[in-house]
C-alpha cells in the first residue's frame, strides 16, 4: 500500500502546571456516535485522561434471550449492531446452526454471504460518512448514503425491512432472492469500485484529511492484540486475522477474496483497510451471484417460526398455552444438545461471538454476545490519551463503534 | 439636510446588505446542496426561494434561552457587539466610484479594526456562557484570530506599499480600469495569504474550529438560541461579504470590469464578491477540517514568513522599478 508520506505530530502531554478540568463529552453529542459518554480530564485541550462510559443502551439482550427459544432470540441480533443488521443476524444463526448441528442448504449459503457483504458495505459506507464527516468532510457523508441507500432499498426488496431485517433464519433464510434482486444487486457491484472512487478523490490524497489521520491514533500490532480488537482495527495495525478467512462459514471458503492489511496501525490505515474491503466485499457478492446454485433455501430441521416447509409442518395459531403453538412444536420436538459452544462470525465491526451454555431445554442457559463494539470502546484511552480534542473524535470515528451493540 | 440624506443611504444599504445576508445562506444550501447530490431548500416558495424568509421568521419568534450560570448582560451584548462591528466595516466600502458612505483615508485599517472587535464578540461569548464547550470554543477564536489576523495585515502591506494608501477607493482606481493592472499579478504570494487568512478570519471551513460542530457541538454559539443564534449567523455572512469585498478591492480591481455597466454601476464588484462567496461555499463542501495545532503552525510558520517575505520582495521591486 503506498501513500505520501506525512510527518508524525507528537502531542506533548503538558507537566501538569495548567489547570486541569473535566469535559463530560456526551452522551447528547453529535460525534459521540450515539449515545456513548466519554469522560475527560483536560489541560487546554490536551486529553490527560479519557475514560469512556458506556451502558446508556443496555437492554439486557443476554438476559431476555434466556427466557426465549433460539428461533425467538433472532430478533434481538437486530438490535445489536442496527447499521449491519444482517450480519448479526447470521452469525447468530450460524452459532446456533452449529450448537443443534443443523446443516445448511447451499442455496441458503450463498444467499446469507451475498446478504452479509451487503450489509458489510452498508455498515463501512455509514462509518465512512460519519468518520469523514467528524472530521470535517461533509460531502463524502452524503456520496456514501447514496449507495448505502440503494443497499437499504435492496434489502427491502428482499425481506420487507430497511434497518431489522431477521432475514436469515436458523437452517437457512427465510425467502428466497428474485430475478430483480440480483438484476440491481449485480449492476450495483459493477459500478461500486466507481463510487468507492469518488470517496477517495475527495479525501484519500488530501493533505488535510493526511494530517488528520496519519500518525494519530497509532496501534502497534502487539498493542491491538492485547486490547482484543478485531476486524479492521486489528487488520490496520498488521494483524492478519479474518474469521471468513480462517474459520470460514457460510460460502466464505467458496469465494476467492483477499483481507487487506496494513502495517501502520494509524486511522489512515484503518481508513485505507475498510476502504479495501468494499472492494473485496463487493468482489465476494460477484462471485456468489455468479456461483448461486439452484435448490432450497432452508433446512428441512430447521427450527423455524414463520416458514414452515409446504405441507410438512402445519400448526395454528392460539393453540397453545404459549400464546403460539410454533413454541410447543419447538419444544417438544427439539432435540437439543447440552453443553457449552462458543461460534463467532466476521461482522463489519469486527469478531461477533455467540457463546451459548445449553441445558437441553431448547432455551440458552446463558447467553452471551462478544460483540466488538464494547471490546473497541475499551481501546479509546490507549488511542486518546496525550491527544487533542479533534483527535478523540477521529479515534472514536475509527474504532467504529455502535453502541447498540456495546451495550445490548 | 446633509445628515438625514446619509441616514436614508445607512438604512438603504442595510436593508439591501441584510437582504443579500438572507439569500446568501439560500446561496449557500443551494450550491452544497447540489454539490452534495441533493436538492437544498425546495419547501418555501418556488425552489425554495422564501426559505431564508422562513427561517428569519423563525428564529425571531424563538425562545430567547439564556442560561442560569451566564454573566447576563455580557451574554446578551455579545452577539450584538458582532454584528455591530461587522456592519460598521461596511460603511467604509467602494461598491462603485461614490457609492461609499464614509470615503475616509484609512479604510483598510478601520475594516482592521471593526473585524478584531467582532472576534471579541465571539470571545465574550464563549466567556459568558459559562459553558465548557463555548469555552473552548472562544479560546480557539482568540488565539485564531489573533494569529491570521497578524497574516492578514501583513499580506495586505504589499497592496498598500504599491498603491501607497489605505483608502479603498484609491486603491482600486491605483489598479486602473485595465486586466492586467489587477493587484493579484503583482500581489500573488499576497493574495494567497489573504485567501487562507480570509477562511479563518470568518471561521469558514477548513478553519471553522471556533464552532467545530462535530467535537464542540456549536462552539462558541452552543448555549445560544432564537434571534441571538441568528445574529451570530449573520454576523458571519456579513464577516464573509466583508471579507470578500476587501479581497475584491485590494486584489480583484473593485468595480472596474471589461465593460462599464451604466445602469448599476457597482456590477462587477457584486460579480466579483459573490465569485468570492462560492470559493467559500465550494471549500466548505470540499475540505475536512484542521486540528486546533495544525491550524496554528500554519499561521505562524508559513502564513506570516510569507507575508513578511513578500513585503520585502514588493520593496525591492518598487525601489529598483521606481
Amino acid at each position: 500500500m503506498t501513500r505520501p508520506i506525512s510527518k508524525t505530530v507528537n502531542v506533548p502531554v503538558a507537566d501538569g502546571d495548567g489547570e486541569r478540568y473535566t469535559l463530560k463529552m456526551g452522551p447528547q453529542h453529535p460525534a459521540t456516535h450515539g449515545v456513548l459518554r466519554v469522560d475527560l480530564e483536560l489541560d487546554g485541550e490536551t486529553i490527560i485522561k479519557c475514560s469512556p462510559q458506556v451502558g446508556y443502551l443496555h437492554r439486557g439482550f443476554d438476559k431476555i434471550a434466556e427466557n426465549r427459544t433460539y428461533a425467538q432470540s433472532l430478533i434481538l441480533t437486530d438490535r445489536l449492531d442496527y447499521i449491519a443488521a444482517m450480519a448479526n443476524n447470521v452469525g447468530y444463526c450460524v452459532a446456533v446452526e452449529k450448537l443443534l448441528g443443523i446443516s445448511v442448504p447451499l442455496r441458503a449459503k450463498y444467499i446469507r454471504t451475498i446478504v452479509c457483504e451487503m450489509s458489510r458495505i452498508a455498515s463501512h459506507l455509514l462509518w465512512l460518512a460519519t468518520h469523514a464527516l467528524d472530521i470535517g468532510a461533509m460531502t463524502v457523508f452524503l456520496y456514501c448514503f447514496r449507495e448505502r441507500e440503494v443497499m437499504l432499498d435492496l434489502f427491502e426488496e428482499l425481506c420487507g425491512a430497511r434497518l431489522t431485517f431477521s432475514y436469515p433464519r436458523i437452517g437457512g433464510v427465510r425467502q428466497d432472492v428474485t430475478r430483480s434482486f440480483i438484476d440491481v444487486l449485480q449492476q450495483f457491484v459493477a459500478e461500486f469500485p466507481v463510487h468507492i472512487g469518488e470517496y477517495e478523490t475527495l479525501i484519500d490524497t488530501n493533505r488535510i484529511w493526511l494530517k488528520r489521520t496519519v500518525g494519530i491514533g497509532v496501534l502497534s500490532a502487539a498493542e491491538a492484540l492485547e486490547l482484543g480488537l478485531t476486524g479492521a482495527c486489528l487488520r490496520g495495525s498488521g494483524v492478519d486475522y479474518d474469521i471468513r478467512k480462517h474459520r470460514p462459514y457460510d460460502a466464505y471458503d467458496l469465494v476467492d477474496f483477499e483481507v487487506p492489511l496494513s502495517n501502520d496501525g494509524d486511522i489512515y490505515a484503518r481508513y485505507r483497510c475498510r476502504m479495501e474491503e468494499l472492494h473485496q466485499s463487493a468482489r465476494i457478492i460477484q462471485q456468489c451471484i455468479d456461483q448461486l446454485p439452484p435448490g432450497p433455501i432452508i433446512s428441512e430441521d430447521a427450527p423455524d417460526l414463520v416458514m414452515p416447509l409446504q405441507g410438512q409442518r402445519k400448526v395454528e395459531a392460539g393453540s397453545s398455552t404459549y400464546g403460539t403453538g410454533l413454541i410447543r412444536l419447538l419444544e417438544e420436538h427439539g432435540q437439543y444438545p447440552v453443553g457449552d459452544i462458543y461460534v463467532s462470525t466476521e461482522v463489519p465491526k469486527g469478531e461477533l461471538g455467540f457463546y451459548f451454555i445449553s441445558d437441553g431445554s431448547g432455551r440458552p442457559y446463558r447467553m452471551h454476545v462478544r460483540s466488538p463494539s464494547f471490546i473497541h470502546i475499551g481501546a479509546l484511552p490507549a488511542l486518546a490519551e496525550g491527544s487533542m480534542i479533534a483527535d478523540l473524535i477521529a479515534n472514536i470515528g475509527t474504532l467504529d463503534v455502535v453502541l447498540g451493540e456495546c451495550d445490548r | 439636510m446633509h445628515v438625514l440624506i446619509l441616514l436614508i443611504e445607512i438604512l438603504i444599504l442595510f436593508a439591501i446588505i441584510m437582504l443579500h445576508v438572507a439569500y446568501a445562506t439560500y446561496f449557500e444550501r443551494k450550491i452544497i446542496g447540489h454539490m452534495q447530490v441533493r436538492m437544498g431548500p425546495m419547501r418555501v416558495g418556488w425552489h425554495g426561494l422564501l426559505q431564508p424568509i422562513a427561517d428569519g421568521i423563525k428564529s425571531f419568534f424563538k425562545e430567547d434561552i439564556v442560561p442560569e450560570q451566564a454573566d447576563v448582560v455580557t451574554f446578551r451584548a455579545a452577539p450584538i457587539i458582532c454584528l455591530t462591528a461587522m456592519l460598521t466595516s461596511l460603511a467604509v466600502l467602494p461598491f462603485a466610484k461614490g457609492w461609499v458612505l464614509a470615503d475616509i483615508n484609512i479604510g483598510l485599517l478601520f475594516i482592521f479594526a471593526m473585524s478584531s472587535l467582532a472576534s471579541y464578540g465571539v470571545i465574550l461569548a464563549g466567556w459568558a456562557s459559562n459553558s465548557k464547550y463555548t469555552f473552548l470554543g472562544g479560546l480557539r477564536s482568540m488565539a485564531q484570530v489573533i494569529s491570521y489576523e497578524v497574516a492578514m495585515g501583513l499580506s495586505l502591506v504589499g497592496v498598500m506599499m504599491l498603491s501607497g494608501t489605505l483608502n479603498l477607493t484609491k486603491i482600486v482606481e491605483a489598479q486602473g480600469g485595465s486586466f492586467a493592472g489587477m493587484y493579484v499579478f503583482p500581489q500573488i504570494i499576497a493574495f494567497f495569504v489573504f485567501f487562507i487568512s480570509m477562511l479563518a478570519e470568518t471561521n469558514r471551513v477548513p478553519f471553522d474550529l471556533p464552532e467545530a460542530e462535530t467535537e464542540l457541538v456549536s462552539g462558541y454559539c452552543t448555549e445560544y438560541s432564537g434571534m441571538r443564534y441568528a445574529i451570530f449567523f449573520m454576523a458571519e455572512y456579513i464577516g464573509m461579504m466583508v471579507m470578500s469585498s476587501i479581497g475584491t478591492i485590494c486584489f480583484l480591481g473593485g468595480w472596474n470590469g471589461p465593460f462599464e455597466v451604466a445602469v448599476f454601476p457597482p456590477f462587477w464588484f457584486v460579480v466579483k464578491v459573490y465569485l468570492f462567496m462560492f470559493v467559500f461555499i465550494w471549500i466548505r463542501a470540499t475540505l475536512p477540517r484542521y486540528r486546533y495545532d495544525q491550524l496554528m503552525s500554519i499561521g505562524w510558520k508559513v502564513l506570516i514568513p510569507l507575508a513578511l517575505g513578500n513585503i520585502v520582495l514588493t520593496g525591492f521591486i518598487k525601489a529598483f522599478t521606481g
